[in-house]
C-alpha cells in the first residue's frame, strides 16, 4: 500500500514524525515545506513544495502546481495529513484521485479545530482530533489519544 | 549557548526586540536566533531567517536553554531533548499569528517541567535575568503513545477498498502511474 504523508515543517513535521510506528509495513511517501529533512520511515526522499499561508487563493497555486506533480508520480492508496495548509490542499487532490484520506489535527488546536481541520471536512474520510472534548462536541471527529 | 527561534512563517519582533535588548545590557554574545521573515536587525544576538531543518535540530540538541514561540514543534523539542524552554504566546491581537491557539497551547502545556512561560515582555525579561537557574529533564520519549499508534495503525492498514475514481483512471492510463523507483517531481 502507498501512503503518502504531507506535513508543513515545523510542529505539523515533528507530530506527525511521532506517529511514524502507525506507518510501519506501508510504502511512505514524505512531503514537506522545506529542505534538508530525514524521512521517519524508508528510504524515499522527503519531497519539497512550495509552503502556502491560506490567506489568498493565487498564493497556493506553487503549492497545488507541487502537490499534483507528486501525485502524478506516486499514485497513493492513502493520504495523511498533520496540517497546515498545504496538508488540506493534498486531501482535496486525494479525492480527486481517488485516494483514501486522514486528517489529523494538531494538538496546538485545543480549544476549537483549526481553520484547514475545518475546511478539509468533505475531502477527509477520517477526522481525528486531539481532544477528546472537541470529539465529544462534533460527531463527525474522532480522538485516538494524543501525540505526547 | 541560548537558542531563539520563531518559526518560519510569521515574524515575532516583540520576542527578538526584548531578548536582543536583554542580551546587550549584559554582554551576551551566546545567543543564536532564529527570527523569521523580518526586517529588524538584532544587535547582540547572532541571527538567521531560516536554516535546513537537520541543522537547526542540531542546534536545539546543543542548546543550553531554549526562548521560543509557543508552538507546538519547540515545545515538543525542548521536552524530548530535556532542555528548559522559555515560551511566549504569539498575540494575535497585535497581529502575531491568525488566531490564539499560542495563549491555548500556554494553558495546557504551560505547568509542566522545564516549561517557563512568560505572557508579556516584562515577564520574559525577568525569566531571562535567571536564564543560567532554569532547569529542565526529558519528559517525553520520540513517539507517540501506544494507543494512539496501534488505532492508527489499524485504520491505516485497513485492506484498501480501491475507488471507482482510481478503478477507472488505472483503466485509461493502461498501467499504474510511477511503479517502484526514484520520485522526481520536477
Amino acid at each position: 500500500m502507498r501512503v503518502l504523508l504531507v506535513a508543513s515543517a515545523g510542529g505539523h513535521w515533528i507530530e506527525l514524525h511521532r506517529l511514524r510506528a502507525a506507518f510501519v509495513g506501508a510504502d511512505c511517501q514524505f512531503v514537506s515545506t522545506s529542505k534538508g529533512m530525514t524521512p521517519p520511515l524508508g528510504d524515499r526522499e522527503v519531497l519539497e513544495i512550495a509552503d502556502t499561508a491560506r490567506d489568498s487563493a493565487w498564493a497556493m497555486a506553487p503549492t497545488l502546481l507541487g502537490l499534483l506533480r507528486v501525485f502524478r508520480a506516486f499514485d497513493p492508496d492513502l493520504v495523511v495529513s498533520t496540517g497546515a495548509a498545504p496538508g488540506a490542499l493534498a486531501l482535496m487532490i486525494a479525492k480527486m484521485f481517488g485516494a483514501r484520506t486522514i486528517w489529523i489535527d494538531s494538538i496546538a488546536n485545543s480549544e476549537t479545530l483549526s481553520l484547514s481541520g475545518r475546511l478539509v471536512k468533505p475531502f477527509a474520510d477520517l477526522r481525528i482530533t486531539q481532544w477528546h472534548h472537541l470529539a465529544d462536541e462534533n460527531p463527525s471527529l474522532r480522538y485516538l489519544g494524543q501525540i505526547l | 549557548m541560548i537558542l531563539v527561534s520563531v518559526g518560519t512563517q510569521l515574524p515575532f519582533d516583540r520576542l527578538i526586540r526584548a531578548v536582543d535588548g536583554w542580551a546587550v545590557d549584559h554582554g551576551r554574545s551566546d545567543v543564536i536566533a532564529q527570527v523569521g521573515p523580518t526586517r529588524y536587525r538584532p544587535v547582540a544576538l547572532k541571527s538567521f531567517a531560516h536554516v535546513a531543518y537537520d541543522v537547526f535540530r542540531d542546534l536545539q540538541k546543543d542548546c543550553r536553554v531554549m526562548v521560543c514561540h509557543a508552538g507546538m514543534g519547540s515545545i515538543i523539542t525542548a521536552m524530548e531533548f530535556g532542555k528548559p524552554i522559555i515560551v511566549m504566546p504569539r498575540n494575535h491581537k497585535l497581529g502575531e499569528h491568525r488566531n490564539g491557539h499560542q495563549f491555548a497551547t500556554l494553558r495546557q502545556f504551560g505547568d509542566r517541567p522545564g516549561i517557563y512561560p512568560a505572557d508579556t515582555e516584562v515577564e520574559l525579561r525577568a525569566l531571562l535575568e535567571r536564564v543560567d537557574d532554569l532547569t529542565a529533564y526529558p519528559t517525553l520519549n520520540t513517539i507517540a503513545s501506544d494507543a494512539f499508534v496501534e488505532q492508527l495503525a489499524e485504520i491505516v492498514h485497513r485492506p484498501p477498498k480501491t475507488s471507482k475514481v482510481r478503478q477507472l483512471r488505472h483503466f485509461f492510463a493502461g498501467k499504474r502511474a510511477g511503479e517502484p523507483g526514484s520520485i522526481d517531481i520536477r
